[in-house]
């Protein structure tokens, strides 16, 4: 098997793939320097000159604006320039090859790669055929891996929690088409978090799912009896109903985060959501704004860790 | 014309003959011994000299995929791996499924003279799963047996009808087992390597549904079955019991699936996309073992030239399958290494069993078959690599890699189709 290619000779961040594969202490390193960066986000003058200079590509090949935007601020607080591609709108839709449309945004000198792509492995393909002073983030690729979005939850946790090594984290919903949950799992077990749980009915558990280091509990009760942290995943609403579900509404019954089920997590448990939440499905509103909810808070970390690991790969910090 | 292959390492599974000696060719057959003096002798000391290749699954890619591949370069790889006799999945655009396209495929490769073809023709039009092909007349025209390649015949009504009617005219069936519902959007083994890296699975029971499915119509029926490119522990296992019960059937095996797992994908490596895909290491072993024990009747190439555009793709968007021709014999070698099994036996499965299977005088070096010979040496090494690949496909999982056996000679009816 090839070198981890996120890495590079001297195991610093070449690219941000995914979580899996990053050593203990670099992932501490990347919510360390976000940590540094979320004093800037608070100034007046929000800005960093670190990237000055610096052009940021951000390529969506899959439409996003939440992810997209936070990358976009991201940037522009360490002071690079920001080119926004909406590629599934233009060159894809021509015919032109995934590697083409790269090299060509790579003859207009750009740094860093924000890349999001519903194929997973895209930013993989990417990452080999960049040149070498050129970094790839990976901002989201198919089921695979969201890697900021688990360091931004990782971020979150750690914000609230303060240690890993004693947490109870349960992860609720579609885990199988959930790259939030894929990465946020490498993250959590490799942080060395003594129990992750993964809540859903085994039409959306992956094949395997243990393998990855998980409990796998179908009934919301015992699953989240105990939990310090509780992560709802969005159901898209295509897999609402069809061969996966019958329908939102039983989804909701069985797995909908209310207050009532949420009672069986401990009194001081946290509750994140990667957003765009669907109220009514997989989590009430009244737990969405309520006292344990964090989902607002994880948002505005977001930047920072985005920051942290464009500043990380990008910026010699 | 007479030729003499002297002083080599003669090793005939059909025969059981493993010894130094001679082959003698006469008017592109085997004979007893030289009468007179040979018009050439090829030097075969301290080499291998076996029947040639016989391979059931060679993608050449014409016609319609011109651009991935020739005729002319494909079979030229096949002379360059020993691949003598082939056959032709009806995979083609359009496919194989009329006689004048059979017939003319099969002029202008057998005009090429450097191996024997064997289309199988298409099991229904366009590989759609709808209507029966003109069986006969295909037949005819040169089809040695039919095929939905890796089409799939979704309504099982067409499947039972058109086993029927094969059987009927004692045609060959060849078919892979995968029920195309269980493998809807899939693109990987569906287990903890395809969960990691978040791929849509095809689970191992894709295989196994279906083929229950199989073996019930040809237990309905009596066609001839031949399954192609069984992947799983599970398949192996029924086809094991199939077998015992005394079932028509027989079936092969692609050559990465007894070497390499889902393991192999590492990161998206779109050379390991293959159909079916790479299952899990148990599977491999078994269908290793399956192999050895006789289970499994051969080992084939499975080879599929796709071109760059084809395979710089994300791993899900890429198509499917690798070049295998001038693969098959290295990888044979090395799966009769792992199995520790004698030169005859390993060499059994690319040549005396798939020549059956295709009712074909080839695979034995026998008086009065046609003498399709390869002379290799089964020690030597080399690396695959793009550029000493012949194949116009330049796609596979070992590029890079270091493989040993070096075909030093391949003969087609008695003539030097190759040497190096």
């Amino acid at each position: 098997m090839p070198r981890n290619p996120q890495l590079n000779a001297n195991g610093e961040l070449q690219h941000l793939l995914s979580i899996e594969g990053l050593p203990r202490e670099l992932i501490a390193k990347i919510l360390d320097t976000a940590e540094s960066f979320a004093g800037v986000t608070e100034r007046d003058i929000k800005k960093v000159p670190l990237l000055r200079g610096k052009s940021v590509f951000n390529l969506f090949f899959e439409g996003s604006t939440r992810t997209r935007t936070t990358f976009e601020i991201a940037a522009k607080r360490l002071s690079a320039d920001v080119i926004n591609l909406n590629v599934a709108a233009s060159s894809t839709s021509k015919g032109e090859s995934l590697l083409d449309t790269v090299a060509n945004l790579s003859a207009m000198q750009a740094d860093i790669f924000v890349v999001r792509h519903g194929s997973s492995g895209a930013p993989y393909l990417i990452s080999r055929h960049v040149k070498p002073h050129e970094h790839v983030v990976n901002a989201g690729d198919g089921r695979h891996a969201h890697p900021t979005q688990g360091l931004l939850d990782l971020y979150t946790i750690r914000h609230y929690k303060k240690d890993f090594s004693n947490l109870v984290v349960a992860i609720v919903g579609d885990v199988l088409h959930s790259r939030v949950a894929r990465s946020l799992i490498h993250g959590l077990t490799t942080l060395g978090v003594p129990e992750v749980r993964v809540i859903g009915p085994q039409t959306l558990i992956p094949t395997g799912a243990a393998a990855l280091g998980v409990r796998v509990f179908h009934a919301m009760a015992e699953g989240l009896k105990d939990a310090d942290v509780v992560v709802m995943l969005r159901l898209q609403s295509e897999r609402m109903s069809g061969a996966l579900l019958p329908s939102a509404q039983e989804f909701n019954k069985h797995y909908g985060l209310t207050a009532e089920k949420l009672a069986r997590a401990r009194p001081d448990a946290i509750v994140m959501h990667p957003g765009p939440m669907n109220r009514g499905v997989e989590i009430d509103s009244a737990v969405a704004d309520g006292p344990h909810s964090v989902i607002l808070p994880q948002v505005t970390f977001g930047i920072a860790v985005r920051m942290a690991v464009m500043s990380m790969v990008a910026g010699g910090a | 014309m007479k030729l003499l292959v002297k002083g080599g390492r003669v090793v005939d599974p059909a025969s059981g003959r493993d010894a130094v000696g001679d082959v003698a060719i006469e008017d592109g057959r085997f004979v007893e011994s030289a009468a007179g003096k040979p018009d050439r002798v090829l030097d075969a000391k301290g080499l291998v000299v076996a029947p040639g290749l016989v391979d059931l699954a060679a993608r050449l890619r014409e016609p319609g995929y011109e651009y991935k591949a020739t005729l002319e370069s494909e079979m030229e790889a096949a002379a360059a791996g020993g691949v003598t006799s082939l056959a032709i999945p009806p995979d083609t655009d359009p496919p194989l499924d009329e006689p004048g396209l059979v017939d003319m495929l099969r002029r202008r490769a057998e005009a090429l003279l450097l191996a024997h073809v064997y289309p199988v023709g298409a099991l229904t039009v366009k590989l759609e799963g709808r209507q029966l092909t003109e069986m006969a007349e295909l037949a005819e025209a040169g089809c040695v047996a039919f095929s939905q390649a890796d089409a799939p015949v979704v309504d099982t009504q067409v499947l039972w009808r058109a086993m029927q009617y094969a059987a009927t005219f004692g045609y060959p069936v060849w078919l892979r087992a995968e029920d195309p519902w269980l493998a809807k959007g899939g693109v990987a083994h569906d287990g903890e390597v395809a969960t990691r890296m978040g791929l849509a699975g095809i689970p191992a029971f894709a295989e196994t549904v279906a083929l229950g499915a199989l073996l019930e119509l040809v237990r309905a029926t009596g066609a001839r079955l031949h399954v192609c490119r069984v992947s799983s522990a599970a398949g192996v296992a029924m086809l094991r019991r199939a077998r015992h019960d005394g079932l028509p059937i027989t079936c092969d095996v692609g050559i990465h699936h007894v070497h390499l797992s889902d393991l192999d994908l590492g990161y998206f490596d779109s050379q390991c996309r293959l159909a079916p895909p790479l299952r899990s290491a148990r599977d491999r072993d078994a269908l290793a073992a399956g192999l050895a024990d006789g289970t499994i009747d051969c080992l084939v190439s499975d080879h599929t030239p796709v071109d760059e555009d084809g395979k710089h793709l994300p791993f899900a968007e890429a198509e499917p399958g690798a070049t295998g021709l001038e693969l098959l014999l290295p990888l044979a070698l090395k799966w009769g290494m792992q199995r520790k099994l004698s030169l005859a036996q390993t060499l059994a499965r690319v040549t005396l069993a798939p020549a059956r299977i295709l009712g074909a005088q080839a695979g034995r070096i026998a008086p009065g078959a046609p003498a399709d010979l390869v002379v290799f040496d089964p020690e030597a090494p080399f690396r695959v690599s793009a550029s000493t690949l012949r194949s116009q496909g330049k796609n596979s999982p070992f590029l890079g890699v270091e493989l040993a056996g070096r075909v030093r000679a391949t003969l087609v009816a008695g003539r030097v189709v190759y040497e190096a």
